[in-house]
């Protein structure tokens, strides 16, 4: 195959990152070439998208996604969403992005206080974006969950026009396992590059897993570095 | 510094510790955990101190969205 049809995914590395690899062979197995970026990297190198990985960076000290997000590769990865690279934080990396700012809101501690670890039903609220182009609108994925922060908090203006602009791209279908607000699963930034989701799709791409319905919002961004990846040759 | 849950921001750690407070016959209200961060710091006067102690609150102690934070001077000097 050549270099475009199989594009260059950045997966950054943080100390307590923990699902960097299921990320890394879950890209691969969805035809793109996955690399690991260590988080002390300040250059991405030549990649067409990014993902940051779930986990407990830094142990989750502070907040979670406080720490991480002094990193060298967080400054590559600004620089890379604010050319219009495409950027998923999935779990921790959705946490690391909101105490960024890349990302609307915050991430707050389970209203229920425990750690959630389960599949759980999502709604796909917008099929057009660059990370669930795969999926059907108003489609059902099965993915799991499993945080202890996993509760998405935004003041009600910042809620407002999330809704208005059709940002909140994934909801809770059957349950909030979290309490987040508005069943906020997963959101978009404004000029729809950057996206943040609490479940895990890298943990849902094969059959023995349960649900392959991860395949399709992973699909979406390994379609999306695809069709961005410059032409080589 | 100590950084706190704004007012209105749902507090689930601090309910956990209320509750259990008044199961051990407590008579207590709304109970609300922030954090306390000590911090060792020179400085050229109380006033220098504050405004980096505030700029390291807005910049990492603390989250704006949804965190207070209040400054607290030793009198070491």
């Amino acid at each position: 195959m050549s270099p475009v049809s199989r594009p260059r995914i950045a997966v950054i590395v943080f100390p307590g990152s923990n699902d960097d690899h299921d990320a890394t062979l879950a890209l691969d197995a969805l035809g793109a070439d996955a690399v690991s970026v260590w988080h002390g990297e300040d250059d991405l190198g030549d990649v067409a998208a990014v993902v940051l990985p779930g986990g407990f960076s830094h142990g989750d000290y502070l907040r979670c996604g406080a720490l991480a997000r002094f990193s060298p590769a967080l400054r590559a990865v600004e620089r890379f969403a604010a050319g219009g690279g495409p950027v998923l934080g999935i779990c921790n990396g959705f946490q690391i992005l909101c105490e960024a700012g890349l990302l609307p809101g915050v991430l707050r501690p389970n209203r229920s206080l425990a750690f959630v670890c389960r599949d759980v039903a999502v709604r796909v609220e917008d099929a057009s974006t660059s990370f669930t182009r795969r999926c059907a609108p108003g489609q059902r994925l099965t993915i799991p969950v499993k945080h202890g922060e996993g509760c998405w908090f935004g003041p009600p203006e910042v809620v407002a026009e999330l809704e208005t602009a059709g940002r909140i791209v994934l909801r809770y279908a059957d349950g909030n396992p979290n309490g987040s607000v508005a069943d906020v699963a997963g959101v978009l930034n404004e000029a729809g590059n950057v996206m943040g989701l609490m479940p895990h799709p890298e943990h849902a791409v094969d059959p023995l897993l349960g649900s392959t319905d991860g395949a399709l919002i992973l699909g979406s961004l390994v379609d999306t570095a695809r069709s961005r990846a410059p032409a080589l040759v | 510094m100590y950084v706190r849950p704004k007012p209105g921001i749902l507090d689930p750690q601090g309910q956990a510790v209320g509750s259990s407070l008044r199961q051990l016959g407590f008579d207590v209200g709304e109970a609300r955990v922030g954090r306390v961060v000590d911090l060792e710091l020179q400085a050229r006067d109380p006033a220098q101190a504050r405004a980096e102690l505030r700029l390291m609150c807005e910049q990492l102690l603390a989250n704006p969205l949804i965190e207070s934070y209040e400054i607290e001077l030793a009198d070491d000097a």
